[in-house]
């Protein structure tokens, strides 16, 4: 019986990957060159970033990013929901690793650097918000590793402000171009690269956070919710 | 425009701030505005037919325009009906005490935002961003409070809907390739004839929303999910959220399916939904726990809405739109119904400390409030008159009828009848005298009426189905002024 | 056949590999890196095939963006999902509770 299932199933894939290669082999010889690059070249210089990738995602897609970055908020929040207050600061997890002690001193500082060039450099070539929020993550967990105190990673009023602080800012951005009488999400032309900026500083931030938050939330504690119904 | 938009989004991080209590206050009043923005919405696209949105200022296929016409008009009202009455419910029916229950509110919040986006959304890949923020609210909603057995649903729940999301994704994928576009509509204007590499995109984002919308037999996941989560929660995913992909599904079955499409695959889709009704309606029947019963009952539904894609691939014109009326109806008042059901479901349980279907014996003489809503919410579910549901499954039976696909009204038939069964199966444990216990508690009257305000609605539906449908035939125009779309 | 239409034809072979992995393995994590795999495939094929004429284009590089978050906030939440599912009840994969509603894809 578990044979005849492994067997059905790789067949099954087999096929997939058949058909697949089938249909992208004939999308690839019918292809037409469409005009959206073209497009997308004449409207860049109206966009405020230099870099076609970073004016894409946070200008004429930015709904995309604005819905993608709320993902990200409803993952860490989920994940903070099943955490609890006194797990975070879990001795036990602590590394007692001397060499890892040293090193810290040294990497933090740098990444912290290399996540505010990221953050610089999106503007004109690869790089934004969401590199540079990852770094910064990867930072707090070095040191959340070598047992640097935290206390902001709490869950409390800090932290949930500093999982929603991005969302809210870029979503400010987006209703005072309503309200001016533009469409949702437009930015006034003159003022695009700074508004970008703004958001890309407050997207870093709240990526970092999010990001650690759900690292640190992954311990877990006894306390939970008795079914519905089950009272007697 | 922008208010339907911003106000979900900006009440979710407001809401996150926030505990229980005051965050329940703040969403109350965030609700008002949105029930107000989306009858505005409604009114100006009655007045004036459907217009297209560029959001950001920047027109498709280079941004993302939001479709408006009479139908995405409908659901986002339809919305803002079911999550208010599902809101107001969770204000009193969760423990305010609980630390986590402060994370229903910016999660319930998110959820409504990612419905409005899939509703309004042109865009193929703004769709599977907008479906993700569902999902993933739907599975944090659903694992709130983190016993085993919610996080086991949730994560079979969260591996379902990812699996469909990706799904989805390589058909779009397969379509940016060959049109260089993900403008639904630019995509429907290229497409000259049928080739065999788009079928393989829209059979893969066939499938992959099959799933999410619980299509049997990829319906595993459902059942526990809907049937563990607090009782808003399973309203809120049982009327609204698996209606989000099976409305993606069947607007890109209107648009393409003519081109792409073929009886063999709209017969064999259609098949696989009579099915759904008549083993998830039996499956209801024997389901030992309250819940259990109605998110099979759910399963069941959603296989008559399946129907649409037979029912209108290669038909006449006017019967092909019967169908969608029919269709729209059928995911109206299931939606109302389900919820009414849902809620009081959950009052039931309330008072009866469990969530047997045995344990309900005697509770007609303490509750029959909410065993009369649940009962008004079965008629519709049933399809008898003069319910939304017998309206819709009338516009189905004509439309199978004149199209020659006669065997479809065998499964109609059959569906109200298997309904009745575990409507009256309920009915009948509750009525039961068993007399050793009178140990039940009253849960406030607020929490009894929305159930009943629900039911009512679903069952008044038939009787308001022709203004209700008239919004659907509304003109779209192509090229509307965005300035006097701000509402 | 251009590098582009090399890695979308790769990243088909990871789909491939991955949906067999997502349905025969029982291990969550597991299924989770399945998951990963076929996503980073459905990646591949977005940006191999839409580079495969006309060059870079920015666009689908940004919607792999933008997929890459969406990838890692589900699997991060999956992560969390998964770990205290095994801290309250010792199981790391769905099979030790059988039921018989019929099952499906995703069980």
């Amino acid at each position: 019986m578990r044979r005849v299932r492994l067997f059905v199933t790789l067949l099954a894939c087999a096929g997939l990957i058949v058909a697949l290669a089938a249909a992208v082999l004939d999308v690839a010889g019918a292809a037409v060159s469409s005009e959206l690059p073209e497009q997308l070249r004449a409207s860049l210089e109206r966009s405020g970033v230099e870099h076609p990738v970073t004016a894409v995602l946070l200008n004429f897609r930015s709904y995309d990013t604005l819905l993608e970055i709320g993902v990200l908020v409803i993952a860490g929040m989920a994940g903070i929901s099943l955490a609890s207050t006194n797990s975070l600061e879990d001795p036990a997890l602590r590394s007692a690793d001397s060499l890892l002690y040293a090193l810290q001193r040294w990497f933090v500082p740098v990444m912290l650097l290399l996540a505010a060039y990221l953050l610089w450099a999106g503007a004109y070539r690869p790089g934004g918000a969401f590199q540079a929020g990852a770094v910064l993550a990867a930072t707090g967990v070095l040191m959340r590793l070598g047992g640097l105190p935290m206390a902001f990673i709490r869950p409390g009023i800090l932290l949930r402000l500093g999982l929603v602080i991005g969302f809210a800012v870029f979503l400010l951005v987006a209703v005072v171009g309503a309200l001016m009488g533009e469409a949702f999400l437009a930015y006034p032309a003159t003022m695009a690269g700074l508004l970008i900026l703004t958001i890309e500083v407050a997207l870093t931030l709240s990526i970092g956070m999010i990001l650690l938050a759900l690292f640190v939330a992954a311990p877990v504690t006894d306390e939970h919710e008795p079914e519905e119904g089950a009272g007697s | 425009m922008a208010g339907l938009l911003f106000t979900p989004l900006a009440w979710a991080s407001l809401s996150l701030l926030l505990d229980f209590r005051k965050g329940r206050c703040v969403s109350w009043l965030g609700m008002v505005i949105q029930v107000l923005v989306s009858l505005a919405l409604w009114y100006a696209v009655m007045e004036r037919g459907g217009f297209s949105y560029a959001l950001g200022g920047w027109e498709a296929p280079l941004g993302i325009a939001l479709r408006v016409d009479g139908l995405a008009v409908t659901f986002v009202l339809l919305t803002a009906a079911v999550a208010t009455a599902c809101g107001l419910h969770a204000g009193f029916y969760l423990d305010a005490c609980k630390p986590w229950q402060r994370y229903f509110w910016p999660l319930f919040w998110f959820l409504w935002a990612g419905l409005n986006g899939v509703w309004l959304g042109a865009d193929l890949f703004n769709l599977y961003v907008s479906l993700e923020l569902i999902s993933l609210a739907a599975v944090g909603l659903v694992a709130l409070g983190g016993e085993a057995a919610a996080l086991r649903a949730a994560l079979r729940y969260l591996f379902a809907a990812l699996l469909g999301s990706l799904a989805y994704l390589l058909g779009v994928a397969l379509l940016y390739g060959r049109f260089g576009t993900l403008s639904l509509a630019l995509i429907d204007e290229q497409l000259a004839s049928c080739e065999p590499a788009l079928i393989v995109a829209l059979l893969l984002m066939l499938a992959g929303l099959a799933l999410k919308t619980a299509l049997f037999p990829l319906h595993g996941w459902l059942p526990p999910a809907h049937g563990i989560a607090r009782s808003p929660v399973s309203a809120l995913l049982s009327g609204l959220v698996v209606k989000a992909s099976f409305y993606i599904a069947a607007r890109l079955w209107l648009e393409l399916g003519d081109r792409l499409g073929s009886p063999w695959l709209a017969q064999s889709i259609g098949a696989l939904g009579a099915a759904a009704v008549v083993w998830g309606s039996w499956l209801a029947f024997r389901q030992p726990h309250l819940k259990q019963v109605v998110a099979y009952s759910s399963v069941a539904q959603i296989g008559y809405l399946f129907l649409l894609f037979p029912l209108t691939f290669a038909v006449a014109e006017p019967v092909s739109l019967l169908a969608q009326q029919g269709i729209t109806l059928q995911v109206i008042s299931h939606a109302l119904a389900k919820a009414a059901m849902f809620l009081a479901a959950g009052n039931l349980i309330l008072s009866i400390r469990s969530k047997r279907v045995d344990a309900l014996a005697g509770v007609s003489h303490f509750l029959p409030f909410s065993l009369f809503s649940f009962g008004l919410a079965g008629v519709s579910l049933m399809g008898l008159p003069p319910s939304g549901g017998f309206a819709a499954k009338w516009l189905l039976l004509q439309a199978s009828l004149a199209s020659g696909q006669w065997w479809w009204v065998g499964v109609l038939l059959l569906g109200g009848v298997l309904a009745a069964a575990y409507v009256f199966r309920i009915y009948r444990a509750s009525f039961l005298e068993v007399g050793d216990s009178d140990d039940f508690y009253h849960p406030p009257q607020s929490l009894e009426a929305i159930p009943m305000i629900l039911a009512l609605l679903a069952l008044g539906l038939g009787l308001v189905a022709e203004p209700v449908l008239s919004v659907l035939s509304l003109p779209f125009e192509v090229t509307a002024d965005v300035n006097e779309a701000q509402l | 056949m251009s590098s582009a239409l090399l890695y979308a034809l790769a990243g088909v072979a990871l789909c491939g590999i991955g949906l067999a992995g997502f349905l025969l393995l029982n291990h969550l994590l597991r299924r989770l890196l399945a998951f990963n795999l076929i996503g980073s495939g459905v990646f591949l094929v977005l940006v191999g095939l839409a580079q495969h004429r006309g060059g870079p284009d920015p666009v689908p590089q940004a919607l792999v963006l933008t997929g890459i978050v969406v990838a890692i906030a589900a699997t991060a939440l999956a992560v969390v999902l998964i770990r205290r599912y095994f801290h309250l009840t010792g199981r790391t994969s769905f099979k030790a509770e059988s039921e018989g509603d019929g099952g499906g894809a995703g069980s």
